[in-house]
Protein backbone atom coordinates (compact mmCIF):
# COMPACT_ATOMS: atom_id res chain seq x y z
CA UNK A 1 0.00 0.00 0.00
CA UNK A 2 0.82 3.26 -0.81
CA UNK A 3 0.01 6.90 0.77
CA UNK A 4 0.22 9.95 -1.21
CA UNK A 5 0.22 13.35 0.87
CA UNK A 6 -1.38 15.84 -1.47
CA UNK A 7 -0.70 19.59 -0.98
CA UNK A 8 -1.36 19.42 2.63
CA UNK A 9 -1.51 22.28 4.53
CA UNK A 10 -2.18 22.72 8.53
CA UNK A 11 -2.80 25.31 11.31
CA UNK A 12 -3.32 25.36 14.73
CA UNK A 13 -5.37 28.52 15.43
CA UNK A 14 -3.23 30.66 13.90
CA UNK A 15 -0.38 29.72 13.82
CA UNK A 16 0.21 28.14 10.01
CA UNK A 17 2.51 24.66 10.97
CA UNK A 18 2.49 23.12 7.80
CA UNK A 19 2.46 24.50 4.20
CA UNK A 20 1.62 22.45 1.05
CA UNK A 21 3.29 18.78 1.36
CA UNK A 22 3.18 16.59 -1.58
CA UNK A 23 4.80 13.39 -1.23
CA UNK A 24 4.21 9.95 -1.48
CA UNK A 25 5.79 7.16 0.17
CA UNK A 26 6.36 3.71 -2.32
CA UNK A 27 5.74 -0.31 -0.90
CA UNK A 28 9.05 -1.88 1.40
CA UNK A 29 10.11 1.84 1.65
CA UNK A 30 11.35 3.82 4.50
CA UNK A 31 10.79 7.21 4.29
CA UNK A 32 12.65 9.98 6.94
CA UNK A 33 11.53 13.28 7.97
CA UNK A 34 13.55 15.48 9.34
CA UNK A 35 13.41 19.24 10.35
CA UNK A 36 14.36 21.50 12.87
CA UNK A 37 12.03 21.12 16.28
CA UNK A 38 8.61 23.01 15.97
CA UNK A 39 8.26 22.17 11.78
CA UNK A 40 4.95 20.12 11.85
CA UNK A 41 6.99 16.71 11.31
CA UNK A 42 5.07 15.46 14.13
CA UNK A 43 1.90 16.60 13.01
CA UNK A 44 1.91 15.17 9.58
CA UNK A 45 2.54 11.77 11.00
CA UNK A 46 -0.72 12.27 12.95
CA UNK A 47 -2.24 14.11 10.07
CA UNK A 48 -1.07 10.51 7.84
CA UNK A 49 -2.51 8.19 10.46
CA UNK A 50 -5.96 9.73 10.59
CA UNK A 51 -5.43 10.98 14.39
CA UNK A 52 -5.98 14.51 12.88
CA UNK A 53 -7.53 16.12 9.82
CA UNK A 54 -5.61 18.53 7.83
CA UNK A 55 -6.99 22.66 7.08
CA UNK A 56 -6.33 21.99 3.43
CA UNK A 57 -5.22 18.71 1.17
CA UNK A 58 -5.64 14.98 1.04
CA UNK A 59 -4.00 12.15 2.61
CA UNK A 60 -4.84 9.52 0.24
CA UNK A 61 -4.19 5.19 0.21
CA UNK A 62 -3.77 3.21 -2.92
CA UNK A 63 -2.64 -0.53 -4.18
CA UNK A 64 -3.24 -3.79 -1.90
CA UNK A 65 -3.50 -4.18 1.63
CA UNK A 66 -0.72 -6.98 3.22
CA UNK A 67 -2.75 -10.40 3.96
CA UNK A 68 -4.00 -10.28 7.10
CA UNK A 69 -3.75 -6.75 7.95
CA UNK A 70 -5.30 -5.68 10.97
CA UNK A 71 -4.36 -1.96 11.30
CA UNK A 72 -3.06 -0.79 7.80
CA UNK A 73 -1.95 2.66 9.36
CA UNK A 74 -0.18 1.63 12.90
CA UNK A 75 2.10 4.14 14.97
CA UNK A 76 4.73 3.51 16.88
CA UNK A 77 5.33 6.28 19.69
CA UNK A 78 8.27 8.07 21.11
CA UNK A 79 6.99 7.46 24.75
CA UNK A 80 5.95 4.05 23.63
CA UNK A 81 2.40 3.85 24.95
CA UNK A 82 2.23 0.69 26.98
CA UNK A 83 -0.35 0.15 29.39
CA UNK A 84 1.54 -0.24 32.42
CA UNK A 85 -1.07 -2.54 33.93
CA UNK A 86 -0.50 -5.12 31.16
CA UNK A 87 2.04 -7.62 30.81
CA UNK A 88 4.39 -7.55 27.54
CA UNK A 89 1.77 -10.01 26.21
CA UNK A 90 -1.18 -8.20 27.30
CA UNK A 91 -0.19 -5.20 25.64
CA UNK A 92 0.06 -7.15 22.67
CA UNK A 93 -2.88 -8.75 22.80
CA UNK A 94 -4.58 -5.46 23.58
CA UNK A 95 -4.88 -4.58 19.95
CA UNK A 96 -5.69 -7.50 18.86
CA UNK A 97 -8.81 -8.24 20.89
CA UNK A 98 -11.40 -6.45 19.02
CA UNK A 99 -10.48 -8.25 15.97
CA UNK A 100 -12.37 -11.63 14.96
CA UNK A 101 -9.38 -13.57 16.35
CA UNK A 102 -9.62 -17.20 17.81
CA UNK A 103 -7.55 -16.96 21.39
CA UNK A 104 -5.10 -19.50 19.26
CA UNK A 105 -4.96 -17.49 16.28
CA UNK A 106 -4.15 -14.40 18.83
CA UNK A 107 -1.92 -16.42 20.73
CA UNK A 108 0.20 -17.22 17.71
CA UNK A 109 0.39 -14.01 16.37
CA UNK A 110 1.71 -12.75 19.97
CA UNK A 111 4.27 -15.80 19.96
CA UNK A 112 5.38 -15.11 16.50
CA UNK A 113 5.68 -11.16 16.65
CA UNK A 114 7.35 -11.93 20.36
CA UNK A 115 10.09 -14.48 18.92
CA UNK A 116 10.35 -11.74 15.72
CA UNK A 117 11.96 -9.08 18.29
CA UNK A 118 13.60 -11.32 20.82
CA UNK A 119 10.95 -10.58 23.16
CA UNK A 120 9.68 -14.00 24.29
CA UNK A 121 11.79 -14.03 27.62
CA UNK A 122 9.76 -11.38 28.78
CA UNK A 123 6.35 -11.54 27.70
CA UNK A 124 5.27 -11.84 31.15
CA UNK A 125 6.96 -8.45 32.85
CA UNK A 126 5.55 -5.76 33.77
CA UNK A 127 6.32 -2.42 31.83
CA UNK A 128 7.77 -0.82 34.65
CA UNK A 129 10.60 -3.79 34.79
CA UNK A 130 11.40 -3.16 31.32
CA UNK A 131 14.64 -0.84 29.95
CA UNK A 132 13.08 2.25 27.41
CA UNK A 133 14.76 0.25 25.14
CA UNK A 134 13.00 -3.38 25.92
CA UNK A 135 9.52 -1.23 25.58
CA UNK A 136 10.21 0.26 22.37
CA UNK A 137 10.83 -3.51 21.37
CA UNK A 138 7.68 -4.48 23.15
CA UNK A 139 5.95 -1.30 21.32
CA UNK A 140 7.45 -2.45 17.98
CA UNK A 141 5.97 -5.74 18.68
CA UNK A 142 2.79 -4.65 18.98
CA UNK A 143 2.88 -2.96 15.89
CA UNK A 144 3.89 -5.75 13.90
CA UNK A 145 0.84 -7.91 15.55
CA UNK A 146 -1.39 -5.99 13.11
CA UNK A 147 0.63 -6.83 10.19
CA UNK A 148 0.27 -2.48 9.32
CA UNK A 149 0.97 -1.19 5.82
CA UNK A 150 3.19 1.48 6.61
CA UNK A 151 4.26 1.84 9.78
CA UNK A 152 4.03 5.35 10.61
CA UNK A 153 7.26 5.92 13.32
CA UNK A 154 7.01 9.24 15.29
CA UNK A 155 10.69 9.53 16.80
CA UNK A 156 10.28 6.19 17.96
CA UNK A 157 14.64 6.09 19.38
CA UNK A 158 14.14 9.84 20.71
CA UNK A 159 12.97 9.07 24.29
CA UNK A 160 16.29 6.32 24.33
CA UNK A 161 20.31 7.19 25.28
CA UNK A 162 22.88 6.69 22.96
CA UNK A 163 23.88 3.42 22.97
CA UNK A 164 20.34 1.87 23.22
CA UNK A 165 19.64 4.19 20.41
CA UNK A 166 22.43 2.22 18.38
CA UNK A 167 21.54 -1.21 18.91
CA UNK A 168 17.54 -0.49 18.19
CA UNK A 169 18.39 1.14 15.05
CA UNK A 170 20.19 -2.13 14.28
CA UNK A 171 17.27 -4.10 14.90
CA UNK A 172 15.32 -1.80 12.43
CA UNK A 173 17.91 -2.92 9.96
CA UNK A 174 17.85 -6.54 10.49
CA UNK A 175 13.92 -6.65 10.76
CA UNK A 176 13.64 -4.36 7.76
CA UNK A 177 15.94 -6.62 5.71
CA UNK A 178 14.01 -9.74 6.76
CA UNK A 179 10.78 -8.63 5.21
CA UNK A 180 10.69 -5.35 3.73
CA UNK A 181 8.21 -2.97 5.67
CA UNK A 182 6.99 0.38 4.59
CA UNK A 183 7.20 3.34 7.08
CA UNK A 184 7.10 6.95 7.57
CA UNK A 185 10.02 7.83 10.26
CA UNK A 186 9.92 10.96 11.89
CA UNK A 187 12.87 12.19 13.68
CA UNK A 188 15.37 15.05 14.56
CA UNK A 189 18.48 12.88 14.49
CA UNK A 190 20.47 12.79 11.33
CA UNK A 191 22.20 10.08 11.89
CA UNK A 192 18.67 8.17 12.23
CA UNK A 193 17.66 9.95 9.09
CA UNK A 194 20.42 8.80 7.25
CA UNK A 195 20.77 4.82 8.69
CA UNK A 196 17.02 4.03 7.78
CA UNK A 197 15.75 6.08 5.10
CA UNK A 198 15.47 5.12 1.33
CA UNK A 199 14.45 8.49 0.56
CA UNK A 200 14.52 11.57 3.84
CA UNK A 201 12.38 14.18 3.41
CA UNK A 202 13.77 17.85 4.87
CA UNK A 203 11.22 20.27 5.75
CA UNK A 204 11.76 23.99 6.99
CA UNK A 205 11.15 25.35 9.80
CA UNK A 206 7.44 26.77 11.02
CA UNK A 207 5.59 26.33 8.88
CA UNK A 208 7.09 23.04 7.33
CA UNK A 209 8.06 22.95 4.11
CA UNK A 210 9.53 20.22 1.79
CA UNK A 211 12.81 21.93 1.23
CA UNK A 212 14.35 18.53 -0.20
CA UNK A 213 13.87 15.09 -1.07
CA UNK A 214 17.44 13.33 -0.77
CA UNK A 215 17.29 9.99 -1.97
CA UNK A 216 20.17 7.61 -0.76
CA UNK A 217 20.75 4.72 -3.30
CA UNK A 218 22.73 2.11 -0.88
CA UNK A 219 20.50 -0.57 0.09
CA UNK A 220 19.74 0.05 4.44
CA UNK A 221 21.80 -3.10 4.90
CA UNK A 222 25.41 -2.18 3.38
CA UNK A 223 25.51 0.80 4.41
CA UNK A 224 27.75 0.26 7.12
CA UNK A 225 30.22 -0.69 4.35
CA UNK A 226 30.10 2.73 3.06
CA UNK A 227 31.10 5.32 5.96
CA UNK A 228 32.38 7.64 3.27
CA UNK A 229 29.01 7.98 1.22
CA UNK A 230 27.14 7.86 4.44
CA UNK A 231 29.59 10.43 6.04
CA UNK A 232 28.94 12.78 2.61
CA UNK A 233 24.96 12.12 2.93
CA UNK A 234 25.22 13.33 6.40
CA UNK A 235 27.10 16.41 5.91
CA UNK A 236 24.92 17.39 2.50
CA UNK A 237 21.57 16.80 5.37
CA UNK A 238 23.30 18.77 7.86
CA UNK A 239 24.18 21.92 4.97
CA UNK A 240 20.50 21.69 4.23
CA UNK A 241 19.35 21.87 7.62
CA UNK A 242 22.01 23.68 9.58
CA UNK A 243 19.89 27.54 8.76
CA UNK A 244 16.69 26.48 9.66
CA UNK A 245 17.60 24.64 12.65
CA UNK A 246 19.62 28.03 13.58
CA UNK A 247 16.77 30.23 13.15
CA UNK A 248 14.63 27.86 14.20
CA UNK A 249 16.06 27.61 17.71
CA UNK A 250 15.85 31.54 18.12
CA UNK A 251 12.16 31.80 17.46
CA UNK A 252 9.94 32.99 20.46
CA UNK A 253 7.21 30.08 21.36
CA UNK A 254 3.94 30.64 20.34
CA UNK A 255 1.54 31.34 23.15
CA UNK B 1 38.99 27.07 52.88
CA UNK B 2 40.81 23.20 53.42
CA UNK B 3 44.38 23.93 53.47
CA UNK B 4 44.87 20.18 54.91
CA UNK B 5 45.97 17.33 52.43
CA UNK B 6 43.46 14.78 52.27
CA UNK B 7 40.73 16.06 53.91
CA UNK B 8 37.46 13.71 53.79
CA UNK B 9 35.01 15.05 51.88
CA UNK B 10 31.97 15.58 54.49
CA UNK B 11 28.61 13.80 53.77
CA UNK B 12 25.74 16.04 53.69
CA UNK B 13 23.48 13.28 51.48
CA UNK B 14 20.55 11.44 53.21
CA UNK B 15 17.67 11.80 54.94
CA UNK B 16 14.02 12.72 54.17
CA UNK B 17 13.25 9.17 53.48
CA UNK B 18 11.16 7.97 56.65
CA UNK B 19 11.03 4.06 56.60
CA UNK B 20 8.46 1.94 58.66
CA UNK B 21 10.15 0.19 61.63
CA UNK B 22 8.31 -2.72 62.72
CA UNK B 23 6.30 -2.88 65.77
CA UNK B 24 6.97 0.52 66.65
CA UNK B 25 3.28 1.28 66.45
CA UNK B 26 2.03 -1.12 68.36
CA UNK B 27 4.33 -0.62 71.16
CA UNK B 28 3.19 3.17 71.35
CA UNK B 29 -0.07 1.40 71.17
CA UNK B 30 0.86 -0.33 74.16
CA UNK B 31 2.91 2.08 76.67
CA UNK B 32 -0.07 4.38 75.89
CA UNK B 33 -2.85 2.18 77.11
CA UNK B 34 -0.41 1.33 80.10
CA UNK B 35 0.43 4.64 81.02
CA UNK B 36 -3.58 5.15 80.94
CA UNK B 37 -3.81 2.21 83.30
CA UNK B 38 -1.37 3.12 85.51
CA UNK B 39 -2.69 6.68 85.83
CA UNK B 40 -6.43 4.97 86.80
CA UNK B 41 -5.26 2.61 89.27
CA UNK B 42 -3.23 5.19 90.87
CA UNK B 43 -6.00 7.73 90.65
CA UNK B 44 -3.69 10.30 88.97
CA UNK B 45 -6.70 10.30 86.54
CA UNK B 46 -10.02 10.58 87.87
CA UNK B 47 -12.37 7.47 86.56
CA UNK B 48 -14.93 10.40 85.97
CA UNK B 49 -12.69 11.81 83.58
CA UNK B 50 -11.78 9.04 81.73
CA UNK B 51 -12.23 4.78 82.86
CA UNK B 52 -9.64 2.96 83.33
CA UNK B 53 -8.75 0.83 79.45
CA UNK B 54 -9.53 -2.50 81.82
CA UNK B 55 -12.80 -1.07 82.65
CA UNK B 56 -13.64 -0.40 79.12
CA UNK B 57 -12.45 -3.82 78.45
CA UNK B 58 -14.73 -5.08 80.77
CA UNK B 59 -17.49 -3.38 79.42
CA UNK B 60 -17.08 -4.69 75.90
CA UNK B 61 -16.96 -8.43 77.04
CA UNK B 62 -19.85 -7.25 78.66
CA UNK B 63 -21.54 -6.51 75.41
CA UNK B 64 -20.25 -9.13 73.78
CA UNK B 65 -21.74 -11.69 76.32
CA UNK B 66 -25.38 -10.50 76.60
CA UNK B 67 -25.72 -10.84 72.61
CA UNK B 68 -26.03 -6.93 72.18
CA UNK B 69 -22.49 -6.62 70.55
CA UNK B 70 -23.87 -8.11 67.42
CA UNK B 71 -26.91 -6.76 67.38
CA UNK B 72 -25.16 -3.26 67.38
CA UNK B 73 -22.77 -4.02 65.17
CA UNK B 74 -24.57 -6.14 62.79
CA UNK B 75 -27.09 -3.36 62.25
CA UNK B 76 -24.05 -0.34 61.87
CA UNK B 77 -22.55 -2.81 59.38
CA UNK B 78 -25.48 -3.39 57.28
CA UNK B 79 -25.95 0.53 56.93
CA UNK B 80 -22.84 1.19 56.24
CA UNK B 81 -22.50 -1.25 53.47
CA UNK B 82 -25.45 -0.76 52.29
CA UNK B 83 -25.01 3.24 52.18
CA UNK B 84 -21.44 3.03 51.14
CA UNK B 85 -21.90 0.27 48.47
CA UNK B 86 -24.50 2.44 47.14
CA UNK B 87 -22.92 5.57 47.01
CA UNK B 88 -19.76 4.81 45.85
CA UNK B 89 -21.35 2.63 43.10
CA UNK B 90 -23.33 5.46 42.00
CA UNK B 91 -20.64 7.52 42.32
CA UNK B 92 -18.37 5.76 39.85
CA UNK B 93 -20.90 6.03 37.52
CA UNK B 94 -21.50 8.90 37.79
CA UNK B 95 -17.70 9.95 37.74
CA UNK B 96 -17.23 8.26 34.91
CA UNK B 97 -19.94 9.73 32.48
CA UNK B 98 -18.56 13.64 33.89
CA UNK B 99 -14.86 12.25 33.21
CA UNK B 100 -16.22 10.72 29.28
CA UNK B 101 -19.11 13.21 27.96
CA UNK B 102 -19.05 16.86 27.86
CA UNK B 103 -22.80 17.04 28.41
CA UNK B 104 -22.37 15.49 31.50
CA UNK B 105 -19.63 17.61 32.62
CA UNK B 106 -21.20 20.56 32.00
CA UNK B 107 -24.53 19.64 33.29
CA UNK B 108 -23.38 17.45 36.43
CA UNK B 109 -20.05 18.95 37.34
CA UNK B 110 -21.22 22.59 38.58
CA UNK B 111 -24.03 20.46 40.73
CA UNK B 112 -21.59 18.39 42.23
CA UNK B 113 -19.29 21.46 43.10
CA UNK B 114 -22.50 23.46 44.78
CA UNK B 115 -23.22 19.78 47.18
CA UNK B 116 -20.16 18.04 47.92
CA UNK B 117 -19.45 20.40 50.58
CA UNK B 118 -22.79 20.46 52.48
CA UNK B 119 -22.58 18.51 55.21
CA UNK B 120 -24.93 15.82 55.13
CA UNK B 121 -25.67 15.24 58.61
CA UNK B 122 -27.45 18.69 58.00
CA UNK B 123 -29.36 17.22 55.79
CA UNK B 124 -30.71 14.21 57.97
CA UNK B 125 -33.42 15.58 58.81
CA UNK B 126 -34.82 16.32 55.64
CA UNK B 127 -33.73 12.57 54.63
CA UNK B 128 -35.89 11.84 57.78
CA UNK B 129 -38.93 13.26 56.13
CA UNK B 130 -38.62 12.16 52.83
CA UNK B 131 -36.89 8.19 53.92
CA UNK B 132 -38.63 7.96 56.73
CA UNK B 133 -37.43 7.35 60.62
CA UNK B 134 -35.91 3.99 60.19
CA UNK B 135 -33.03 2.43 57.85
CA UNK B 136 -34.42 4.86 54.63
CA UNK B 137 -32.75 7.52 56.23
CA UNK B 138 -29.58 6.26 57.44
CA UNK B 139 -28.66 4.75 54.22
CA UNK B 140 -29.66 7.49 52.59
CA UNK B 141 -27.22 9.76 54.45
CA UNK B 142 -24.43 7.42 54.04
CA UNK B 143 -25.05 7.48 50.74
CA UNK B 144 -25.10 10.99 49.99
CA UNK B 145 -22.05 11.31 52.09
CA UNK B 146 -19.85 9.08 49.85
CA UNK B 147 -21.58 9.40 46.60
CA UNK B 148 -19.85 13.02 46.08
CA UNK B 149 -16.02 12.77 47.20
CA UNK B 150 -16.53 9.56 45.00
CA UNK B 151 -17.73 11.38 41.68
CA UNK B 152 -14.65 13.82 42.22
CA UNK B 153 -11.73 10.57 42.81
CA UNK B 154 -13.44 9.37 39.90
CA UNK B 155 -13.53 12.06 37.05
CA UNK B 156 -10.13 13.42 38.38
CA UNK B 157 -8.54 9.95 37.76
CA UNK B 158 -10.33 9.79 34.38
CA UNK B 159 -8.60 13.53 33.81
CA UNK B 160 -5.14 12.40 34.31
CA UNK B 161 -5.05 9.74 32.53
CA UNK B 162 -2.37 9.73 29.84
CA UNK B 163 -3.72 10.99 26.71
CA UNK B 164 -1.49 9.54 24.93
CA UNK B 165 -2.27 6.07 26.06
CA UNK B 166 -6.04 7.27 24.72
CA UNK B 167 -4.47 8.40 21.80
CA UNK B 168 -2.50 4.35 21.20
CA UNK B 169 -5.83 2.94 21.34
CA UNK B 170 -7.43 4.87 18.53
CA UNK B 171 -4.50 4.25 16.63
CA UNK B 172 -5.04 0.81 16.92
CA UNK B 173 -8.49 0.96 15.51
CA UNK B 174 -9.82 -0.13 18.78
CA UNK B 175 -13.81 0.70 19.44
CA UNK B 176 -15.06 3.09 22.28
CA UNK B 177 -16.18 0.98 24.52
CA UNK B 178 -12.70 -1.26 24.68
CA UNK B 179 -10.78 2.10 25.18
CA UNK B 180 -13.11 2.67 27.96
CA UNK B 181 -13.43 -0.54 29.80
CA UNK B 182 -9.34 -1.59 28.92
CA UNK B 183 -7.37 1.84 29.47
CA UNK B 184 -9.55 4.46 30.81
CA UNK B 185 -10.99 2.24 33.72
CA UNK B 186 -7.75 0.30 34.68
CA UNK B 187 -6.15 4.00 34.59
CA UNK B 188 -8.50 5.72 36.86
CA UNK B 189 -8.08 2.40 39.09
CA UNK B 190 -5.62 3.67 41.48
CA UNK B 191 -7.99 6.87 42.04
CA UNK B 192 -11.06 5.31 42.69
CA UNK B 193 -9.51 3.29 45.14
CA UNK B 194 -8.09 6.17 46.88
CA UNK B 195 -11.45 7.51 47.29
CA UNK B 196 -12.62 4.56 48.37
CA UNK B 197 -10.86 5.03 51.11
CA UNK B 198 -11.65 8.50 51.84
CA UNK B 199 -15.37 7.83 51.35
CA UNK B 200 -15.15 4.64 53.58
CA UNK B 201 -14.28 7.04 56.75
CA UNK B 202 -16.43 9.32 55.86
CA UNK B 203 -19.03 6.74 55.75
CA UNK B 204 -18.50 5.61 59.28
CA UNK B 205 -18.38 9.50 60.51
CA UNK B 206 -21.74 10.00 59.00
CA UNK B 207 -23.00 6.35 60.29
CA UNK B 208 -22.43 7.42 63.96
CA UNK B 209 -24.45 10.98 63.39
CA UNK B 210 -27.34 8.85 61.67
CA UNK B 211 -27.96 6.67 64.28
CA UNK B 212 -27.94 9.30 67.10
CA UNK B 213 -31.41 10.08 65.94
CA UNK B 214 -34.11 7.44 65.93
CA UNK B 215 -32.11 3.93 66.32
CA UNK B 216 -32.93 1.40 68.74
CA UNK B 217 -29.65 -0.58 67.57
CA UNK B 218 -26.10 0.77 66.25
CA UNK B 219 -23.08 1.08 67.72
CA UNK B 220 -23.48 4.68 67.11
CA UNK B 221 -27.06 4.50 69.40
CA UNK B 222 -25.09 2.78 71.93
CA UNK B 223 -22.14 5.22 72.52
CA UNK B 224 -25.06 7.59 72.30
CA UNK B 225 -27.11 6.02 75.36
CA UNK B 226 -23.58 4.91 76.88
CA UNK B 227 -22.94 9.25 76.82
CA UNK B 228 -26.28 10.37 78.28
CA UNK B 229 -25.92 7.80 80.92
CA UNK B 230 -22.62 8.82 81.28
CA UNK B 231 -21.19 4.85 81.06
CA UNK B 232 -18.06 6.66 79.63
CA UNK B 233 -16.40 2.51 79.91
CA UNK B 234 -19.23 1.80 77.61
CA UNK B 235 -18.70 4.90 75.65
CA UNK B 236 -14.68 4.66 75.21
CA UNK B 237 -15.51 0.74 74.32
CA UNK B 238 -18.42 1.74 71.57
CA UNK B 239 -15.77 4.16 70.09
CA UNK B 240 -13.04 1.27 69.90
CA UNK B 241 -15.35 -1.02 67.95
CA UNK B 242 -15.70 2.27 65.88
CA UNK B 243 -11.73 2.55 65.15
CA UNK B 244 -11.67 -1.51 64.67
CA UNK B 245 -14.65 -0.83 62.12
CA UNK B 246 -11.84 1.78 60.20
CA UNK B 247 -9.11 -0.40 60.42
CA UNK B 248 -10.62 -3.37 59.12
CA UNK B 249 -12.30 -1.03 55.90
CA UNK B 250 -8.88 0.50 55.24
CA UNK B 251 -7.21 -3.06 55.26
CA UNK B 252 -9.76 -4.75 52.47
CA UNK B 253 -9.43 -1.62 50.47
CA UNK B 254 -5.78 -2.74 51.36
CA UNK B 255 -5.89 -5.65 50.13
CA UNK B 256 -8.12 -4.67 46.95
CA UNK B 257 -5.37 -2.26 45.89
CA UNK B 258 -2.93 -5.20 46.15
CA UNK B 259 -4.78 -7.07 43.78
CA UNK B 260 -5.80 -4.71 41.86
CA UNK B 261 -2.87 -2.46 41.40
CA UNK B 262 -0.35 -5.63 40.93
CA UNK B 263 1.11 -4.08 38.14
CA UNK B 264 2.53 -0.39 40.11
Amino acid sequence: MRLHFEKISHQYDDVEVLSDISFATSEGEIITIIGPSGCGKSTLLRLAGGLEIARSGKVLQSGKLPQGSLNPLTYIFQDFALLPWRTVRGNISLVLEDHRLSKTQRDEIIDDVLSRTSLGEFANAWPRQLSGGMKQRVAIARALSVTPAVMLMDEPLSALDAQTRAILMDDLVSLWTREKFSALYVTHNLDEAVRLGHRIVVLSRRPGRIREIVSIDISIDERDNYPLEMTQYRNQLWELMRDEALAADRELVHG
Amino acid sequence: MVDRINAPVKFRGGGFAPKKIRFTGLIVFAVLIAFWEFGSRTGFISALVLPAPSEAFAAFMELARSGMLVKHLSASLQRVLIGWSLGASLGVLAGISIGLFSLARSGLLPLVSALFPVPKIALLPLFVIWFGIGEGSKVATILFGTFFPTIIATYSGIDNIDRSLIRMGQSFGMSWISIVRKIIIPGAMPAILSGFRISASIAIILLVAAEMIGAEYGIGAYILLAGSLMQTDQLIAGVAILSLMGLAFAWVIGRAEKILLAWR
